[in-house]
């Protein structure tokens, strides 16, 4: 579980660079065209490769395909597929995230292409967890599974700054996240209902945002993350004792739909 | 230094507009001064009050609805002048037995005398024709026997219990503006505030005397924090809807929610600007609750404070407009702060413990607020409206052992505080209270389930 969801903050970030990468590099050789270390084979043009996914994420067992064009290439070959055409497409269906890595040769020289696919694999599923799918077809969670990994933060008094073991539990939370990149998620700030109502939603707000920045220092994007301070109002509890006020001083996480 | 201070308090406010609401505050700084003429010159109590005697207003229709309406009539006349804070009211039962209905039948010197000794007294006739009530309210200075009418007014309006009641409140603040040291009434105002209804709070409004209790907002949420432009026609509050709190706002001359732009973040607590052109709030869009401005229709927003830690909470000084009072809870427990407008000048009012809530005074010289002086888990303090004069910092503690209070604010003649108030601390049972604002007089307006009153600009 571990191991699966740091992979996939791994692949995610990856996809995200070599979207990058795989565009500059299929530039590469055209503006070299024109460069200085191109000049001792001056008569023969450098060879040009372009290679594409479509599409460039799937689940496991679905395929994909790839796409790719050379020019002044005499031999082209595709790693994990061997040589090729030097222009042309092929369906392939990979069990794990994979980077194709394209080589064109050619009497100008030889370039590379590459483009990264992400695989999703299912997470194994927890515990009662096995009727969680929604009809997305996404990886939600059950609310149980949600709150047992995703649990609510509690502050001191008058506090929103995060206790240490509030910033273990973020950890926890942002790999659980990771494993599950359909559920978004809402943060919402509470109260004791000591104190004066407006006051206590601004402070709700400083908590709510601190667990906010802390899910965010552990990778998860800001944009699967809705704040919302209710300070005193729509509490947990209303009785007058410290386990109350305790329980009702904090961030709670819940899955956002 | 104290001394000084105080006089010159006392001399500026010869303007008379606020002379009682300086006086009452003078009563309570006094005996830290040992004796000082110029306030025993100021200085109003029960004894130099202006006694004045309210006559039974005479029946003058066989309408079976007259009595009625001048019951309503009479006894919303008595309270309004009793709440005034400025008149020694002629007890009932001195009262002569007669009940004139107009000048003629008017005899002072049964009203001058003992027991009564009225200085001044009102009186008159209602009527009930073709479906109006008509009131004529006369004044009269039992002084003066050769030309002893102040005033009369005459009124018209259609029957109702409620318009029987807004006459009464109309010639008691005629009353006030004469005898009052130029100050106006107040029994035409309103009192904006919050009432809970199960899960929900919507926006309410009731009369100052806390008759004619009514909703104004129906948005099914937690709506808070309304807050009356100066124009009394907008309110202005923050409601929570999916992307938190957000500032709302009703028009009380169309009945209905108005447009005002959603930003990011939590946005709370709006404040108008004494012109009705600048609304003050707080705002998280960039992170955390700074203190806001903006136009009244929400554009051209603003960053006033820029601190870490919540400020919210803002008021305008309502005397020039180029002031913010706030709270901060930058140094940790929320404290009371002002600045200049632009963010400039910030002062630090209170030393510790817990504030919130401040409110401005109408002639700009104090800051109503609620104080929790021994704040924290297990330490002994309760939270009470203070009042704090902004020069020398000095205050004074309004209430006493009545549970925690919140959220005052001052009528528009600055005579009375408003202020919400639960008896055993728990938040269904906040109920509205009014006091004068020297802390006496105190009296519900509501029951249980009301909270965050703000009182309405004349």
């Amino acid at each position: 579980m571990t191991l699966q969801a740091k992979f996939w903050k791994g692949a995610t970030l990856a996809v995200a660079l070599s979207l990058a990468v795989g565009c500059h590099h299929s530039k590469q050789p055209l503006s070299n065209t024109n460069g200085l270390d191109n000049a001792p084979t001056s008569e023969q043009p450098a060879p040009t490769a372009t290679l594409t996914a479509d599409p460039l994420a799937i689940d496991i067992g679905q395929s994909l395909v790839l796409n790719w064009r050379t020019t002044n290439a005499t031999s082209v070959v595709i790693d994990g597929i061997g040589p090729v055409p030097v222009n042309g497409t092929q369906t392939v269906s990979p069990s794990n995230s994979t980077t194709f890595r394209l080589v064109a040769k050619g009497d100008g020289g030889s370039t590379e292409a590459s483009v990264r696919v992400t695989v999703r694999v299912p997470v194994v599923p927890v515990a009662g967890d096995s009727t969680a799918n929604n009809e997305a077809g996404g990886d939600m969670g059950t609310d149980a599974a949600f709150h047992q990994n995703v649990q609510d933060v509690f502050f001191d008094y008058d506090s929103f700054d995060l206790r240490p073991d509030a910033q273990q539990a973020a950890l926890n939370a942002a790999r659980y996240l990771a494993a599950h990149p359909a559920i978004k998620v809402l943060i919402g700030g509470y109260c004791d209902d000591r104190g004066s109502a407006e006051y206590n939603i601004t402070l709700g707000e400083n908590r709510a945002n601190a667990a906010r920045t802390a899910l965010i220092s552990a990778g998860v994007p800001a944009s699967r993350i809705r704040v919302v301070s209710y300070g005193k109002e729509r509490q947990f509890c209303s009785e007058e004792n410290e386990t109350c006020w305790q329980e009702n001083r904090r961030a709670q996480f819940n899955i956002d739909r | 230094m104290m001394q000084s201070l105080l006089r010159s308090a006392v001399l500026k406010s010869s303007s008379k507009q606020y002379a009682l609401a300086f006086a009452v505050l003078c009563v309570f700084f006094s005996p830290l001064l040992r004796a000082q003429d110029t306030f025993h010159l100021e200085a109003t109590n029960s004894t130099d009050r202006i006694r004045i005697a309210v006559a039974a207003f005479k029946p003058q229709s066989a309408d079976p609805a007259t009595s009625g309406y001048k019951n309503t009539f009479d006894t919303t006349l008595f309270a309004d002048l009793s709440a005034a804070g400025i008149f020694d009211i002629v007890s009932k039962s001195l009262l002569p037995p007669s009940a004139p209905g107009n000048q003629a039948e008017m005899n002072l010197a049964q009203w001058s005398a003992a027991p009564a000794s009225a200085a001044m007294v009102a009186f008159g006739n209602l009527a009930v024709q073709n479906g109006h009530i008509v009131v004529n309210g006369f004044l009269d200075d039992a002084k003066n026997t050769q030309f002893p009418q102040v005033f009369v007014k005459q009124y018209s309006e259609e029957a109702s219990d409620d318009q029987a009641r807004q006459i009464a409140h109309r010639f008691a603040d005629e009353i006030i503006a004469r005898l009052g040291g130029g100050g106006v009434g107040i029994a035409e105002t309103k009192i904006y505030y919050v009432k809970q209804t199960g899960q929900n709070k919507e926006i309410w409004e009731m009369d100052y005397d806390g008759a004619n209790q009514h909703a104004l907002t129906h948005l099914g949420t937690v709506s808070l924090s309304p807050r009356i432009s100066p124009d009394n026609s907008r309110l202005a509050f923050s409601a929570l809807g999916r992307e938190g709190f957000q500032i709302k706002m009703f028009s009380l001359l169309l009945n209905r929610m108005v447009t005002f732009p959603a930003a990011g973040g939590t946005n709370l607590s709006p404040a108008w600007a004494p012109g009705g052109n600048q609304i003050a709030f707080s705002s998280s869009r960039t992170g955390d609750p700074e203190i806001w401005t903006s136009d009244a229709a929400g554009n051209i927003a603003r960053r006033v404070t820029s601190f870490r830690g919540p400020d919210v909470s803002p008021v305008w000084n309502p005397k020039t407009g180029a002031q913010i009072a706030w709270i901060s809870g930058r140094t940790g427990l929320p404290q009371l702060y002002i600045m200049d407008a632009d963010g400039s000048g910030v002062q630090r009012m209170t030393d510790g413990g817990y504030a919130t809530s401040p409110s401005w005074s109408p002639n700009g010289q104090f800051l109503a607020f609620a104080w929790d002086r021994k704040y924290g888990p297990g330490a002994p303090g309760g939270q009470d409206i203070y009042v704090m004069e902004i020069t020398s910092k000095r205050w004074i503690q309004l209430t006493h052992d009545i549970g925690r209070c919140d959220f005052p604010s001052w009528s528009p003649d600055g005579r009375h505080i408003v202020f919400a108030n639960t008896p055993d601390g728990k938040a269904a049972h906040t109920r509205i209270m009014t006091m004068l604002a020297d802390g006496t007089q105190k009296r519900a307006l509501t029951g249980s389930g009301a909270d965050m009153p703000n009182w309405s600009w004349k």
